[in-house]
C-alpha cells in the first residue's frame, strides 16, 4: 500500500515540474504532458488503495505526524470505506481532465500553460487532502486550500464574466469556510475543556469527546454553511450558474465532479459523527433543503436552454438526493449516498466534457437550440453520451437506479411524506436528461451545425468514463460491500441520538461563557497545551 | 565616612548586558548621523553607506539580543525588564528594521543628502519601542512611547519637497501628540488612584484594594487605551492610518505598519496583561468590544481602495483588531497567539510593502491598484510574494496568516471569547473583498487594457532566454537575474526590493507550511510575566 502522503502530493509535485519545464508560453506541452502522468500515477495509486483495502478495518493506511504541536494538530491520513472510492473518483476525474486540457492545449493552445496544470494539480492534491485528512483542522485547512488553485484557474482561464464569478463564488465558498474554520477551532477547543483532556482535532478522538448540545448545534450550522455552499445546494447554489459558465470546460468537470462531493463527504464523516445531537435536531430542516433542491434544480434544469446550466443544475438536484440520503440517518439511505456521490461524479464529469464537444460542432455554441442532429454524422459520440444520459436519469440496471432506490428506502423509512414527494425527482430526472439529449443529437438540424465524429483523443477521455459507468452499473455492490461497516460506524452516533433524542445534556456550557465561570477550564486546556508544545 | 558617602553617591545597579541592544541602537544611531556629515561620504556612491551602518547597527542589536535570550531579570533598577515577551518582540522589530532599512536604501529619501538622518532617526525610533516592550512602570512607558514617536513624525514628513509627506507628517505630529497627551493623562489617573508607578505596584494595589471596578482607575484605563489605540490604529482612534500611510515614504510607512504595531501591541500585553490584570473582568469586554468594531472597521474601510498603500493601512487597522482579540483573553496562550501573529504579520507586510514600493520605482503609476495589472505574466517574481502576502493577511491555509489566525481563534475560544473568533473570521471574510482584488489584478488582468475583465489573457511575445522562468510558480536564480535587467517601461527593480519581497513572500509560505519553529519562537514569550 502505498502511504498516503504520496497520493496526496505526486500530483503537486508533477504540477510544479511541469511548471518548471522549458518551453513556449503557449503550446507547452511537455508541462501539460508531465502534470498527466502524475495524475496517471496518482489514479494508479487510488486504484491500489482499492485493491488493499480491508473492508473489515476502521481506518488503514495512517500516516500520523504531529503538525502543530502547541494546538495539538496533526497530520493524519487515512483510508476507510467512506473516502476509499472518493479518492479513486476524484484520481480517475482529475486525470480525465488532465487528458482533455493537454487535447485542448495541442488543438488551439492554452496561454500560460505552465500555470494552468500548475493550478490543476494543486487543486487534485487539495481536495486528495481533504477526503483524506482524518484530523478537523488538517480537512479545514485543505478544504480551504481547495479554493485557491480553482480561484486562479476561472479566473486567469476562464470565459464569460470570469472575474465576476470567481468574485461570487470565492465568497460564497469562503464564507461557508471561515465559518468552518470557527466551528473547526470551537470544536476542538470547547471538546477539551468539557471533558478536561488535552486539546486534539483528531476525528477518531473528537468523536468520543462528544460536545454539549447547545454547542453542537451552532457549531454544527457553521459547518452545514461550508458544505451546502460546495455541493451546492439551495438556497446556496447562487454561485453556480456564473460560475459554471465563467470556467473552462475541463475545469467545470472536475469541480462539479469531485469538489460538489467533498461537501457532502463532510456531512457524512464529519458532521454525523461528531455532532450526531445536532444532526438530529436539525434533520428536518436539512431534509426539506434536500427535497427543495430535488425539486428546484430538476425544474430550472427543464427549462434552461444553456446546456451547462442543464447540467448544473441537474447536479444540485442530484446532490439533493445524496443530501436526502445522508441525513434520512438510515444506513440504507447513507450507502445510497455514498454509491450517489460515485454515481453523480462520473456521469457530470463526461456531461461537461460532451457539452464542449456539442459546442464545437454547434459553430461554439452552448445553448440547446443551436444543437440538434449532430447523431447523424457522429453515431460514436451519440452513443457514449445516451449511455451517459441513460445513467443521469438513474435507468434500471444502472448504477444511479441503485443509489436512488437506497436513497429512497432510506428516506421511507425516517419520513414518508418527504420521500413520496422526493419521488418526483426521479420522474423529473428523466426529463431534464432525454431532453438534453434529444434536442441535441435528433432533432432537427441547427442552422450553424457541422458535425463530425469524435477524435480518437476526445474518444480516449470519454470512453474509459464510460467504461466505469458500466462497470458499477453490473456490479455496484464493490463499492457497496466496501463501505458498509465505514457508513454503519459512521452513522452509529446519530442513530443513538435519534433512539433517544431527550437525553439530557452531559454539560451544560454555551459558548459565550463568561470568561470568569470558564477560567477554570482555560487554565487546563492552556497547561494541555503547553504541555503539547514542549513536547 | 567616605566609604558610605560613596556607596550613598553611587546609582543603581545598571546591567550593561540587557541593556546591552538598547545601547547598540542608540550608538549606531549617533555613529550613521555623524556618517552622513563627514566631507568623505558626501560622494554619490557614498551615500549607501549610512545605510549600511544602519544595517549593521541592526544586526549587532538583533545579535545582543538573541545573546539575551534566556535572560528574565528586571533591569535599570527595576525601570525595565528582558523577559521571553520583551526578547520576542525585540526579534521581530529588528526583522522588520531590516527589511525596512533595505526598502529605503535607494529610495528618494534614503539616497538624498539627508539620507543619514533618516537611518538615525529610524534607528532612535527602534530604541523608543525597545523602551516601551521593556517599560516596567509608567514613567518608562511614557519615554518610550514619545522616543518612538518623535522619530516617526520627522520621519513622515523626510521627503520635504513633496507636500503629502510634510502633510503626512503633521497630520501624524498632531493626532500622536493628541494620543501621546491621552495616555500621559491615563497614567497620571492610575498614579492617583494606585499610588504607584510600576506595574508591579499596581496590581498589587489593584489586589490588595480591591480596585478593579474603581471609576478612576478604569477612567485611567481607558485613557490609556484610547493612547495606544491612536498608535496602533485601533478604531475608532484610527482615521489618521489611511491619510498618513499614503503621504509618508513607502518604506516609512512599512517600517510604521510592521513596528509600531509590534511595539504597541506588545506594551499592550504587558501593562494589561501584569498591572491591570486583576481589573480584567472589568476591562476585558470592553477590549473585546473594541477589538470587534476595528476588526469590521477596517475591513469595511479597505473595500475599495485603490491605492494600495491606503487599502494596506485599512487592512492594518483590521488586523489590529484581530491581535487585539489575543491581548483581551490575557492568557499565556493569549499573549503568543499575539506575538505569533506579529511575526507573521511581519512577514506578510513586508513582502506586500516591497512589491508596492518595486512598482512605484519601475512604473509611473505609483501605487494604484492599476500599477500591479499583469504583474504575473510580466513579473512573476513580484507577482508571487505580492499574492502569498495577500492570501497569507486573507488568512488562506498554507500561508502563515492561516496558522496565525488558527491561533488566535483558539485562544479566543479557550477563554470563553468564541463570539470574538467568529468576528476574526468575519473579518477575514469581509477582507477577501479587496484582497483578492488585488490578486486578480496582477493575475488576471492584463498590463494595458482598461476592461480587462472579461477579454482572454493576452498573448504575449516571450522575452528571449527568460521564457522558460517567466511564468514559473517558484523562483529561480535565472528569473532573479531576468527581473533585475532595466525594463523598458521604467527604472529597474532594485535587487535589494526583490529580495526582501521573496524573503518574506518564501516565509509566509515556509512557515504556513511548518509553522513549528515560530512556535518556538513564541512559546517562551509567556514565560517571565509572572502574573498570569
Amino acid at each position: 500500500m502505498p502511504p498516503l502522503s504520496i497520493v496526496i502530493w505526486l500530483p503537486a509535485l508533477a504540477g510544479l515540474l511541469g511548471a518548471l519545464a522549458p518551453g513556449s508560453r503557449e503550446r507547452n506541452t511537455s508541462s501539460g504532458a508531465i502534470a498527466l502522468a502524475g495524475a496517471l500515477a496518482t489514479f494508479g495509486l487510488s486504484i491500489w488503495l482499492i485493491a488493499g483495502y480491508d473492508p473489515h478495518t476502521s481506518l488503514s493506511d495512517v500516516t500520523d505526524t504531529v503538525w502543530i504541536g502547541a494546538l495539538g494538530i496533526h497530520y493524519k491520513l487515512g483510508v476507510d470505506g467512506l473516502n476509499v472510492f472518493l479518492v479513486a473518483l476524484t484520481t480517475l476525474l482529475f486525470a480525465a481532465t488532465m487528458l482533455a486540457s493537454n487535447i485542448r492545449l495541442a488543438r488551439e493552445g492554452i496561454a500560460r500553460a505552465r500555470s494552468y496544470f500548475f493550478f490543476l494539480a494543486l487543486g487534485e492534491s487539495a481536495v486528495l487532502g481533504a477526503f483524506l485528512a482524518q484530523d478537523l483542522a488538517l480537512f479545514v485547512a485543505f478544504f480551504d486550500l481547495m479554493l485557491i488553485p480553482f480561484y486562479f484557474l476561472i479566473g486567469m482561464f476562464g470565459t464569460r464574466q470570469r472575474v465576476r464569478a470567481t468574485l461570487k463564488l470565492v465568497i460564497y465558498t469562503l464564507v461557508g469556510s471561515l465559518l468552518m474554520l470557527a466551528g473547526a477551532v470551537a470544536t476542538g477547543v470547547l471538546a477539551s475543556q468539557q471533558h478536561g483532556t488535552p486539546i486534539t482535532f483528531a476525528l477518531s478522538s473528537l468523536e468520543h469527546l462528544r460536545l454539549a448540545r447547545g454547542s453542537q448545534e451552532w457549531i454544527f450550522l457553521f459547518f452545514a454553511a461550508a458544505f451546502l455552499v460546495k455541493m451546492p445546494l439551495f438556497p446556496l447554489q447562487g454561485w453556480m450558474p456564473d460560475g459554471y459558465r465563467a470556467m473552462p470546460t475541463e475545469v467545470v468537470m472536475v469541480f462539479s465532479g469531485v469538489l460538489s462531493k467533498v461537501g457532502a463527504y463532510g456531512f457524512l464523516a464529519i458532521v454525523l459523527p461528531l455532532f450526531p445531537q445536532a444532526a438530529v435536531h436539525f434533520q428536518m430542516l436539512m431534509l426539506l433543503l434536500a427535497l427543495i433542491s430535488i425539486l428546484y434544480g430538476s425544474a430550472l434544469a427543464f427549462t434552461q436552454t444553456d446546456a451547462r446550466l442543464i447540467a448544473g443544475y441537474s447536479s444540485v438536484a442530484q446532490m439533493g438526493f445524496i443530501t436526502l440520503g445522508i441525513f434520512a440517518l438510515d444506513p440504507q439511505g447513507a450507502q445510497g449516498a455514498l454509491l450517489g456521490m460515485i454515481n453523480h461524479g462520473l456521469v457530470v464529469a463526461p456531461i461537461f466534457f460532451i457539452i464542449a464537444l456539442l459546442a464545437r460542432r454547434a459553430g461554439g455554441s452552448e445553448d440547446i437550440r443551436d444543437m440538434g442532429g449532430i447523431a447523424f454524422r457522429a453515431p460514436v459520440l451519440a452513443t457514449l453520451f445516451l449511455v451517459v444520459a441513460l445513467a443521469t436519469l438513474a435507468m434500471p440496471g444502472s448504477a444511479n437506479f441503485v443509489g436512488e432506490l437506497l436513497i429512497l428506502l432510506g428516506a421511507f423509512k425516517a419520513k414518508l411524506p418527504i420521500a413520496i414527494i422526493a419521488f418526483a425527482g426521479v420522474v423529473m430526472a428523466a426529463v431534464y436528461a432525454l431532453r438534453l439529449f434529444i434536442t441535441a443529437m435528433h432533432n432537427r438540424v441547427g442552422e450553424k451545425v457541422s458535425s463530425f465524429e469524435l477524435s480518437r483523443a476526445e474518444g480516449s477521455v470519454l470512453a474509459p468514463l464510460v467504461a466505469v459507468i458500466l462497470f458499477f452499473a453490473f456490479y455496484p455492490q464493490l463499492a457497496l460491500s466496501r463501505s458498509e461497516g465505514s457508513v454503519d460506524a459512521a452513522l452509529a452516533p446519530a442513530r443513538a441520538a435519534l433512539r433517544e433524542p431527550s437525553a439530557p445534556p452531559p454539560v451544560a456550557a454555551t459558548p459565550q461563557a463568561p470568561a470568569s465561570s470558564g477560567g477554570q477550564e482555560a487554565q487546563g486546556a492552556e497547561e494541555a497545551a503547553e504541555g503539547s508544545g514542549a513536547r | 565616612m567616605s566609604a558610605a558617602l560613596l556607596g550613598a553617591l553611587s546609582g543603581p545597579h545598571i546591567e550593561f548586558a540587557g541593556l546591552s541592544p538598547l545601547i547598540a541602537l542608540l550608538g549606531g544611531a549617533v555613529v550613521v548621523l555623524l556618517a552622513g556629515v563627514l566631507p568623505p561620504f558626501e560622494a554619490p556612491r557614498a551615500r549607501l553607506l549610512p545605510a549600511a551602518l544602519a544595517l549593521g547597527t541592526i544586526a549587532i542589536a538583533l545579535g545582543l539580543t538573541i545573546w539575551q535570550w534566556h535572560a528574565q531579570r528586571s533591569l535599570a533598577g527595576s525601570a525595565l525588564r528582558i523577559d521571553g515577551l520583551a526578547v520576542v518582540a525585540d526579534v521581530v522589530l529588528l526583522v522588520g528594521a531590516i527589511g525596512a532599512v533595505l526598502l529605503a536604501a535607494r529610495s528618494h529619501a534614503g539616497r538624498s543628502r539627508s539620507g543619514a538622518e533618516l537611518y538615525a532617526l529610524l534607528l532612535s525610533s527602534l530604541a523608543g519601542m525597545f523602551v516601551l516592550i521593556g517599560a516596567q512602570s509608567t514613567v518608562i512607558l511614557f519615554l518610550g512611547f514619545e522616543l518612538l514617536s518623535i522619530p516617526l513624525y520627522v520621519l513622515c514628513a523626510i521627503e520635504r519637497e513633496r507636500e503629502r509627506s510634510l502633510e503626512a507628517g503633521l497630520k501624524y505630529l498632531i493626532i500622536g501628540s493628541i494620543g501621546g497627551a491621552t495616555l500621559l493623562y491615563g497614567l497620571a489617573l492610575i498614579y492617583g488612584i494606585s499610588g504607584q508607578t510600576s506595574f508591579a505596584g499596581i496590581a498589587q494595589a489593584i489586589a490588595a484594594r480591591e480596585l478593579a471596578t474603581n471609576a478612576m482607575l478604569l477612567g485611567g484605563v481607558a485613557l490609556v487605551m484610547v493612547g495606544f489605540a491612536f498608535k496602533a490604529s485601533v478604531a475608532p482612534f484610527h482615521q489618521w492610518t489611511p491619510d498618513v500611510y499614503e503621504g509618508a515614504p513607502t518604506p516609512i510607512t512599512a517600517f510604521m505598519a510592521v513596528a509600531t504595531k509590534v511595539a504597541a501591541l506588545g506594551a499592550l500585553l504587558r501593562l494589561f496583561d501584569v498591572a491591570l490584570i486583576g481589573a480584567q473582568p472589568t476591562w476585558g469586554p470592553g477590549l473585546a468590544a473594541l477589538a470587534a468594531v476595528t476588526i469590521i472597521v477596517g475591513n469595511v474601510g479597505a473595500l475599495g481602495q485603490a491605492s494600495m498603500k491606503r487599502l494596506l493601512a485599512w487592512s492594518a487597522v483590521g488586523q489590529a483588531g484581530y491581535m487585539l482579540a489575543g491581548v483581551v483573553v490575557s492568557t499565556r496562550l493569549g499573549v503568543r497567539a499575539t506575538l505569533l501573529y506579529l511575526a507573521a504579520y511581519l512577514f506578510m507586510n513586508l513582502a506586500a510593502f516591497a512589491v508596492v514600493i518595486a512598482r512605484e520605482r519601475e512604473s509611473d503609476l505609483g501605487d494604484s491598484l492599476r500599477g500591479l495589472r499583469g504583474l504575473a505574466a510580466s513579473r512573476p517574481l513580484l507577482a508571487w510574494p505580492m499574492t502569498l502576502a495577500m492570501l497569507g493577511l486573507a488568512g488562506i491555509p498554507a500561508t502563515v496568516g492561516f496558522v496565525g489566525k488558527f491561533y488566535l481563534i483558539d485562544a479566543a475560544a479557550a477563554n470563553g471569547y468564541t463570539w470574538l473568533g467568529v468576528v476574526i473570521v468575519i473579518g477575514s471574510m469581509i477582507s477577501l473583498g479587496y484582497y483578492l482584488p488585488v490578486v486578480a489584478a496582477m493575475w488576471m488582468r492584463s498590463e494595458r487594457s482598461d476592461e480587462g475583465a472579461d477579454e482572454a489573457p493576452s498573448l504575449r511575445v516571450p522575452r528571449p532566454g527568460g521564457a522558460s522562468a517567466a511564468d514559473g510558480p517558484l523562483p529561480t536564480i535565472a528569473g532573479a537575474q531576468e527581473t533585475a535587467e532595466p525594463q523598458p517601461a521604467g527604472a529597474a527593480t532594485h535587487p535589494e526590493v526583490a529580495l526582501v519581497a521573496l524573503l518574506a513572500g518564501a516565509a509566509t509560505l515556509f512557515f504556513g507550511i511548518v509553522p513549528g519553529p515560530l512556535f518556538d519562537l513564541v512559546s517562551g514569550a509567556g514565560r517571565g510575566l509572572g502574573l498570569l
